[in-house]
């Protein structure tokens, strides 16, 4: 009884209302439509382009991931086949004037990577957890070595290139400009993510959720655990496949790294960094995650071990990724006990900091000191340069990361401490079960 | 012909020994801690570029032996500062930071050593020819290597079977609840049996260093095959692992040397089709298809056999 008391004040305030659920959407899709204007920059648009591909990617893998439990290591596949169908229809659609226009182009794609979901599916998902992974991984490295035998399909090391204004236009779209590639991306970046949304609100949806918390249940009241899953590895691959589609309709171009184990691990680092219990989680992921990629490669060689760190410092300390952190503080703001967390946390700021950029230091340094790719030896961190040669960088950067890691440890032991006081008040005004 | 079968056996029963003692302690740590360890093949490339670097400053020899001690004591540290840390998420969070660190470890060794192959050579003392099959000179350096092989192999059948802490690891493969009602440290035994593994991962880094090549990418060529290995022979069961070794290492190493291909087959026969799929696979030799063939078989085994060769169990 006590149980159901303490559950019904939250029950009725997790039902948002139908306008403020419809007006997240709307939001989302002025905002959508509006960035460009706002950011106008060739390079804004590239990038802004090629988040609304990492967006769906991201958010397709959540399928497999947060919503039936289901780690992939080659998710990429359906990408990449997907992108390569949607080249070769490009061009046999320009060779052959095809009154296809190019906006049903990513269709395509999602159809290549339905078609192959669907071909290896049922030998893949006969079981979850560790095995899945291991063929994934397998099935993943089979198609990519594949790709460079069959030259007349893939293209070997170079690629398949392709016109995407060579197609029939719509509404006088040629997509020749950047902006209209924009808004094409934006159009499907859109339609997928309320499809793949509307998708979790299904009984379908519902029974991935089971299968991922308890297959052996679901079994019980009358599901085959591995039709579930094949079906959400379908929905998966499809969705995938129209962001590969996309992906080529951008670059114009499809080459066998589209299909690899890198662009598979991307994915996985997109969804897992965003948080994979919540819908918007990969959304934040992907665009964190190309933002980072894009930033990074211009500051530093070895951007990719950053992304390693910040990934390994996600599953050992946040495993929720941000969307878990962030979802974390909604029982605090509720109840109005967030206030005192805040000074603890602006406490923990300060050496934390100071441990992350000694860690920057001393990564720098090294890269720096072995390397030398002819970048010079001077970091510029914060404004302050760095000789990676003189010892005394070295030391501050010893001095930052021992002392950073010795007081951080213990300014997070009284965050936690702060935490656990504001969440008992939570809990005793009922927002925290 | 007799010459290729010979040497391709030699060769293959030694990459397929290699290939064991790195699925060996990948076997055992998964099966006692439902761990699939990601960054195995990274130990082994680490073991690969410590025994590199310390055979510039102290020599081969002591390398051989120092080399995988401190990859394993990598491991442990891994073990006991990451993986029990992360214990407590489950295994999807311990394989994603296995994974996690298999990038970043690849990302510093390519930092440190560059991602051109190392001038990683063969000791002196080895570099002769050990004996002469037909007209082709076998190395030294390989019968060496074999030899180690054989000897870790023997070694750990022997600790496995014979010795008290053996029947611990044996006991803890199965009822690792159990072993710790009854006393044991379990913490501590998965601790040494991650260091053991990485360790062994290291040398055979070492000791392949110098006869295979010495690259920051070779883990993530290398990583895969082995989870076909253990796919493939069965999770968790060592004598599989050891059966899937010898063959995936045996069909590699002949599919390698033979230069057939189905054009050379049949030549006469050419369907003359322009540019296509079909051309592709006619033309594409055995040589070509090798490093596909692992795969093609984890396939075949799922739709024949899905527990594996020797597996039981159906984690």
């Amino acid at each position: 009884m006590s149980e159901i008391a303490t559950m019904t004040p939250e029950a009725v305030k997790e039902q948002p209302g139908a306008l403020r659920f419809y007006g997240i959407w709307l939001i989302a899709a002025i905002a959508l439509i509006l960035l460009p204007l706002v950011f106008s920059s060739g390079g804004s648009l590239t990038s802004f382009s090629l988040i609304g591909i990492a967006i769906i990617f991201a958010l397709s893998y959540n399928i497999l991931l947060g919503q039936t439990g289901l780690l992939s290591f080659g998710h990429a596949v359906q990408y990449g086949l997907g992108g390569f169908l949607a080249v070769h229809v490009m061009n046999a659609v320009a060779s052959h004037d095809l009154p296809i226009p190019l906006p049903f182009i990513p269709l395509v794609g999602g159809i290549g990577g339905l078609a192959f979901a669907m071909l290896v599916g049922w030998v893949m998902t006969k079981r979850a957890g560790t095995v899945f992974a291991m063929i994934s991984l397998g099935i993943g490295e089979l198609v990519a070595s594949s790709s460079l035998i069959l030259r007349s399909v893939f293209g070997g090391e170079a690629g398949i290139t392709t016109d995407r204004t060579a197609l029939p236009h719509m509404f006088g779209w040629s997509f020749g400009p950047q902006l209209q590639v924009y808004y094409l991306i934006a159009f499907w970046v859109m339609l997928s993510a309320v499809a793949m949304y509307a998708l979790t609100r299904t009984p379908l949806g519902r029974i991935c959720n089971a299968v991922r918390d308890n297959p052996e249940r679901v079994e019980f009241i009358g599901y085959d655990p591995h039709v579930v899953r094949y079906l959400a590895y379908g929905f998966a691959g499809f969705f995938a496949g129209i962001a590969g589609g996309l992906a080529a309709v951008n670059f114009e171009i499809a080459n066998s790294a589209y299909l690899g184990a890198t662009q598979s691990g991307l994915v996985l680092f997109a969804a897992f960094i965003g948080g994979t219990a919540y819908f918007f989680g990969p959304i934040l992921g992907a665009i964190l995650v190309t933002y980072l990629q894009l930033g990074l490669t211009n500051v530093t060689t070895v951007w990719q071990l950053y992304f390693g760190i910040i990934f390994i410092g996600i599953v050992m300390f946040a495993p929720g990724g941000i969307a878990g952190l962030l979802m974390m503080h909604r029982p605090l703001v509720r109840a109005g006990s967030l206030a005192m967390v805040i000074p603890s946390y602006l406490v923990a700021a300060l050496p934390t900091l100071a441990l992350a950029l000694g860690v920057i230091l001393s990564i720098e340094t090294v890269a720096r000191y072995t390397a030398s790719q002819g970048e010079g030896n001077i970091i510029n961190l914060l404004g302050v340069p760095f000789d990676a040669t003189k010892p005394v960088t070295w030391a501050v950067a010893a001095v930052l990361v021992v002392g950073g890691f010795l007081i951080a440890r213990l300014s997070w032991r009284r965050v936690a401490e702060a935490w656990d006081r504001a969440a008992t008040i939570a809990r005793d005004r009922g927002y925290l079960a | 012909m007799l010459e290729l079968i010979v040497i391709s056996t030699l060769n293959g029963v030694l990459f397929g020994m290699l290939l064991f003692l790195l699925s060996s302690g990948l076997t055992v740590i998964f099966s006692m801690m439902g761990v699939l360890n990601f960054a195995h093949a990274s130990f082994y490339m680490l073991g690969a570029f410590f025994g590199y670097q310390l055979t510039r400053w102290i020599g081969f020899w002591p390398a051989l032996v120092l080399a995988p001690l401190l990859v394993g004591a990598v491991g442990m540290a891994v073990e006991r500062y990451g993986l029990r840390n992360t214990h407590k998420h489950g295994h999807v969070a311990e394989l994603l930071l296995t994974f996690g660190l298999a990038f970043a470890i690849e990302e510093i060794v390519s930092m440190i050593w560059g991602k051109s192959p190392m001038d990683y050579r063969i000791p002196a003392a080895l570099d002769f020819p050990a004996f002469t099959v037909f007209s082709t000179n076998y190395p030294a350096y390989k019968i060496f290597m074999l030899a180690v092989s054989v000897a870790i192999f023997v070694a750990l059948l022997v600790v496995l079977k014979r010795t008290r802490v053996g029947l611990i690891v044996q006991a803890a493969l199965t009822h690792p609840n159990m072993v710790g009602h009854l006393g044991h440290n379990v913490g501590r035994v998965f601790m040494l049996v991650f260091g053991v593994g990485s360790a062994l991962a290291g040398l055979a880094g070492v000791i392949a260093g110098p006869a295979l090549v010495t690259q920051s990418d070779m883990a993530s060529l290398l990583g895969p095959i082995l989870f076909v290995v253990i796919v493939f022979g069965g999770l968790g069961s060592l004598p599989g692992a050891f059966i899937a070794s010898l063959l995936i290492g045996l069909i590699q190493t002949f599919a390698v040397a033979l230069n057939g291909s189905l054009a050379s087959a049949f030549g006469p026969l050419d369907p003359g089709l322009g540019p296509s799929v079909l051309t592709d696979v006619w033309n594409v030799t055995i040589a070509q298809i090798a490093p596909v063939l692992p795969y093609v078989l984890l396939v075949l085994i799922l739709i024949v056999r899905p527990v594996g060769l020797l597996g039981t169990r159906e984690t």
